[in-house]
């Protein structure tokens, strides 16, 4: 928890290893932004390693791999006459009267992988790499190549950056979604080439100085890439190829691209790749992207100098792997320096999922797809509905709360999306929603359950405060808060009806009076700006 | 004499305590003074709505050159329009509208849509992003702003906002946008002057007050900013959603709602006209222009498809709008005008779609435009290269300087402070400034600027003139990365009027701010070097 005491911000501290205080408020920190959320478990079980095991350990997804989307769409009035309920789609066959159904399998999915995470960064870093390469599902249509898509960015999410990009390229849905596959060397589309070095390489900082003649070379290099619709691959196809020499501007040093015939035509994109990537631009860029998704949207001429660049070296000096360069930034002073706390404003998934996994808010499980599903898709829907629907980026440029200046993450919140945002929170705290019986909603009784004295209002308060909250609060909104637990009668008051309760939990009366109370609490915290802070 | 006038003299002035408009200043927060402060400078109900068309719309087969025909169908044979299927618009000779767009060529023959040909700006950029800040902030290609042009303009009407706002004077969002973002046009130099609904029944009051003092730090800020929304939200979404029951739409020409999305937003946006609300900028969007692949069908007619479909939208919404309007009696107060990043590439692509381009044309809407087509039809060359682009007429921010001056009523000293630079005028608009609903010499107000500087555009130095209420003052000079370059006064200094001289010795050319802080009283204005 930061006071207003701890406002010494050092604005100079860079990436040298954090050596500080290592307690709950730095293990939230941390949690909070490699996670969707610090849930109590995790935090509880990163307390108990040291900063730098915390973080190696959040830096290693297991290797497991969830199992695929399934249909949950059989229903009466659809039925896929090849899949049965409970199993995966994502294998095919391919039957266009189901791509909506599957899409919205996928959709609530691919949340659910967030909500049901490992308490690694995984979740949240393929979705910082669909974020930077998007693509649209509505738009590719055949979500078969959204989950593979999807499956390529969580799989690669900490792996090599160079190779991700050349996957990216030659991704199916990447092919479709930005014309890739309709590139030919008679009529170049250069709308992967573009985006290739504005949005997902180069940037468009001061120092990237591609020409427009770069983006129509490029373009010619990337000729020829095609999709085998059966087995959901690309292939190359050198009649379609343009076998000319490409030339570039001086920002590349006048390389000449040799144009290949044949077979070897494909080999004009590594050459393509090597070149961006021997742009020193490449690195800085993407540490800027890092930065603004896991630290902050601002980087001042100092940030730039101490953090930036930096990490951009050990980006390059490890060979465009990611996993070096987030490892650094989390071990650094500069992650950990009380300025950079707090000051996220939480992303649409990072308010949604993290509220559901905060208070344990309690999924159907797997024997049960058609309502787990059902509560997946809602979790989904309440995000889009702030403005991040997962597998549908407004646009090739993924959200603009990561682009545009000058509000940046500032875009998430506005008088549309605050009010929903507390309409969300009010109705999970209150009355939840619920379907077929089944029933998504905080329980109060267990959340303060989850710290040691909940009899003790003051404690409770404080103790909610520290994992709901980042920056400290008044003494006087404290006194607020408790008042709620109090209905103002004297502490004891509280001690006593928790106490009654825990004695006799079955007792309707008795659970209701601290059910209520702490509802009432919990609304109020949420309610708070500060809440909307990680 | 008027204060602005006093203040635009350029005759040394006495440093001794002023009275502003006979009232002595007694001490900041004076609601009378606040009351003053956060008035507009012109009065005016004129209400403009921005039809955003994203991903760059093809503007040679929107705005057709029939007499180009042939040379056009040389260069994109394979997404050409039938010449015969062309909507013929009245007393115009080679020039017609894509087949699906029946609605809008009614309201061209009926005098209420007008045609900018030719519409971009020198060295055009092809990236969607860059492009559409560019539209956005009204930048030239190589510059890098920040605020929107309409946030400059409502800055510029309403210096101090978002403090004392709502107010009696201005009750209601300064500009709206229908949806969950609010765009880049919206944003100010220090504030976002937009607000987003999506759903005027919508409000939902906020928690608000009984605040914990925010540390000075970047958590701070942001909780400052999201604080700010909440009160903003609970302030406008009462009077937006009261403006949303008073109102009313009376046309029958809208689509089923969801049929049609920026239908749905145009009546939202009608309805809240009617309704009362003081609003002057509406901002709608369509999306899905950004037709690289099949803009039209790969079997079928080319009249038909996706690029067809777009164009029958915005047709059937701007028309359904625009008759709402007639029958609410509200079209002497509302101005449209769409915007897209940029044109497309004259030569199509094998993916029967086209690239991004350059010039297109724009569409201005409402019973105060100027009928008919404003410029001539591009010429097509014989043989079109891939890489060829239409070369600009009119640049967009001679659209927008227009329209600030024959619709909202500035004056060209005004405008080129609001734009930042002085573009040429063109006669888009029928003279609605001295209609009844605005009076411009009358209803101007005086004795809001607290600050000014003189001469603007300058080279070697300019003064900066401003007056204190005693108490502190701070006056910093901003570059248009938003970095401090100087602090020029950061001292007590005694009511009434002073002044202090910026040098510009070694400083590139380019936009400055200069920020006024007396107290609560913060005022931001643009001054611009030139070498």
């Amino acid at each position: 928890m930061i006071t207003s005491t701890q406002k010494t911000a050092r604005t100079q501290s860079g990436i040298s290893p954090y050596s500080g205080n290592w307690g709950p408020t730095e293990v939230i920190h941390l949690l909070r932004r490699t996670l969707f959320g610090a849930t109590k478990a995790d935090i509880d079980y990163y307390s108990g390693k040291s900063m730098s095991d915390a973080v190696d350990e959040i830096l290693s997804p297991s290797g497991f791999t969830p199992s695929p989307p399934v249909n949950n769409y059989n229903n009466g009035r659809i039925t896929d006459p090849d899949i049965a309920l409970g199993k995966t789609w994502v294998n095919g066959p391919y039957n266009a009267a189901l791509n909506g159904a599957r899409r919205n399998s996928l959709r609530a999915w691919w949340v659910g992988q967030m909500v049901h995470q490992e308490k690694t960064i995984r979740e949240k870093l393929t979705l910082f790499w669909h974020n930077h390469f998007p693509t649209e599902l509505t738009a590719i249509g055949d979500p078969i190549y959204g989950y593979n898509y999807q499956q390529l960015l969580r799989e690669n999410c900490l792996g090599d950056f160079k190779k991700l990009v050349k996957l990216i390229t030659l991704d199916p849905a990447m092919l479709i979604y930005l014309n890739g596959s309709s590139n030919t060397k008679n009529a170049p589309d250069e709308n992967y080439s573009r985006e290739l070095q504005e949005l997902f390489t180069l940037g468009k900082g001061e120092d990237s100085e591609y020409t427009e003649s770069d983006v129509q070379e490029a373009a010619r290099v990337l000729t020829g890439w095609r999709i085998n619709r059966t087995n959901y691959t690309s292939y190359f196809n050198p009649n379609l190829h343009d076998t000319g020499d490409k030339t570039f501007s001086t920002f590349f040093g006048n390389k000449v691209i040799k144009g290949q015939t044949g077979a070897n035509g494909a080999d004009e994109l590594d050459e393509l790749l090597d070149m961006i990537f021997n742009e020193e631009e490449v690195a800085k860029f993407i540490c800027r992207r890092l930065y603004m998704w896991f630290v902050y949207y601002e980087i001042d001429a100092t940030t730039e100098t101490n953090v930036i660049e930096p990490l951009a070296d050990v980006f390059r000096n490890n060979n465009y792997q990611i996993k070096p360069v987030l490892e650094t930034l989390f071990k650094s002073e500069h992650f950990f320096d009380v300025a950079n706390q707090g000051c996220l404003i939480k992303s649409p998934t990072d308010f949604t999922v993290g509220l559901m996994r905060q208070f344990g808010v309690e999924y159907p499980d797997d024997t049960d797809v058609a309502d787990q599903y059902y509560f997946w898709r809602l979790t989904s829907d309440i995000c889009a509905l702030q403005q991040q629907n997962v597998g549908e980026p407004p646009n090739v440029a993924g959200w603009p709360a990561y682009y545009q200046a000058p509000q940046f993450h500032e875009i998430w919140i506005n008088s549309d999306t605050l009010p929903k945002r507390n309409q969300i929170s009010d109705i999970m705290i209150a009355v939840g929603v619920v379907r077929n019986g089944k029933k998504i909603v905080i329980d109060p009784i267990k959340v303060a359950e989850m710290f040691d004295t909940p009899d003790n209002a003051s404690a409770l308060v404080d103790d909610l405060l520290g994992y709901l909250h980042t920056l400290a609060v008044s003494a006087d909104q404290k006194e607020h808060m408790r008042s709620f637990l109090l209905s103002g009668q004297a502490a004891s008051y509280w001690e006593k009806a928790w106490n009654d309760y825990q004695a006799d939990p079955t007792n309707a009366t008795l659970k209701a009076t601290v059910n209520l109370r702490l509802q009432g609490l919990l609304k109020y915290i949420m309610n708070l700006g500060e809440y909307q802070l990680s | 004499m008027k204060r602005r006038d006093f203040l635009r003299t350029t005759v040394p002035f006495a440093t001794l305590p002023v009275l502003m408009n006979g009232l002595p200043i007694t001490a900041l927060g004076n609601p009378e003074m606040m009351k003053r402060l956060s008035k507009a400078f012109v009065n005016t109900d004129h209400v403009l709505v921005l039809v955003q068309m994203n991903g760059g719309n093809d503007g040679l087969n929107t705005v057709i050159p029939t007499d180009q025909y042939s040379n056009l169908t040389k260069a994109r044979s394979n997404i050409m329009i039938p010449l015969t299927k062309v909507l013929v618009m009245d007393g115009v000779d080679g020039t017609g509208l894509h087949p699906s767009m029946t609605h809008m060529r009614s309201m061209f023959n009926d005098e209420k849509l007008s045609v900018v040909q030719g519409v971009g700006y020198p060295n055009p950029n092809f990236s969607h992003f860059r492009s559409t800040d560019i539209w956005n902030t009204a930048s030239d290609t190589d510059e890098h702003w920040t605020s929107g042009w309409v946030g400059r303009y409502l800055g510029h009407e309403f210096p101090n906002y978002p403090m004392g706002f709502p107010n009696t004077d201005m009750p209601d969002p300064l500009a709206l946008q229908i949806g969950s973002v609010v765009s880049t046009v919206c944003q100010g130099v220090s504030a976002n002057m937009g607000m987003a609904i999506s759903d005027p029944d919508a409000y939902y009051q906020l928690l608000t007050g009984n605040y914990t003092p925010t540390p000075s730090t970047k958590a701070g800020k942001e909780l400052d900013y999201i604080r700010q929304v909440a009160e903003q939200s609970n302030a406008y979404g009462q009077a937006v959603k009261t403006a949303g029951e008073k109102g009313a739409n009376k046309s029958s020409k809208y689509p089923t709602t969801g049929d049609n999305r920026l239908a749905d937003q145009l009546k939202i946006v009608a309805q809240l006209i009617s309704g009362g609300l003081k609003t002057r900028i509406y901002v709608v969007n369509i999306n899905g222009f950004d037709t690289h692949a099949n803009q039209v069908p790969q079997t079928g007619g080319t009249e038909t498809g996706v690029h067809a479909n777009l164009l029958a939208q915005l047709s059937e919404a701007i028309d359904a709008f625009q008759d709402d309007i007639e029958q609410l009696g509200l079209q002497d107060r509302v101005l449209g005008m769409t915007y897209s990043e940029f044109g497309r590439r004259i030569k199509s692509n094998f993916s029967m779609g086209t690239d991004h381009g350059a010039a297109a044309p724009l569409f201005l809407f409402g019973t105060n435009v100027k009928p008919g087509i404003l410029g001539k039809n591009p010429t097509i060359a014989d043989s079109v290269a891939v890489n060829d682009n239409l070369p600009m007429q009119y640049d967009f921010r001679s659209v927008y300087a227009s329209v600030l001056k024959d619709w909202f009523c500035l004056e060209d000293s005004e405008v080129d402070s609001v734009m930042l630079k002085t573009h040429q005028q063109l006669p888009l608009l029928k003279d609605s400034c001295n209609t009844s609903s605005t009076q411009r010499a009358e209803l101007r107000k005086s004795g809001e600027a607290y600050v000014m500087n003189y001469p603007n555009p300058f080279s070697a130095y300019t003064t900066i003139r401003y007056e204190s209420n005693g108490g502190h003052i701070l006056i910093q000079v901003f570059n248009s990365n938003a970095q401090v370059i100087e602090t020029l006064v950061d001292s007590e200094m005694p009511a009434g009027e002073h002044e202090v001289v910026f040098h510009a010795a070694n400083l590139a050319a380019g936009t400055y701010y200069y920020r006024y802080q007396n107290g609560s009283i913060q005022q931001t204005k643009p001054m611009i070097l030139a070498r």
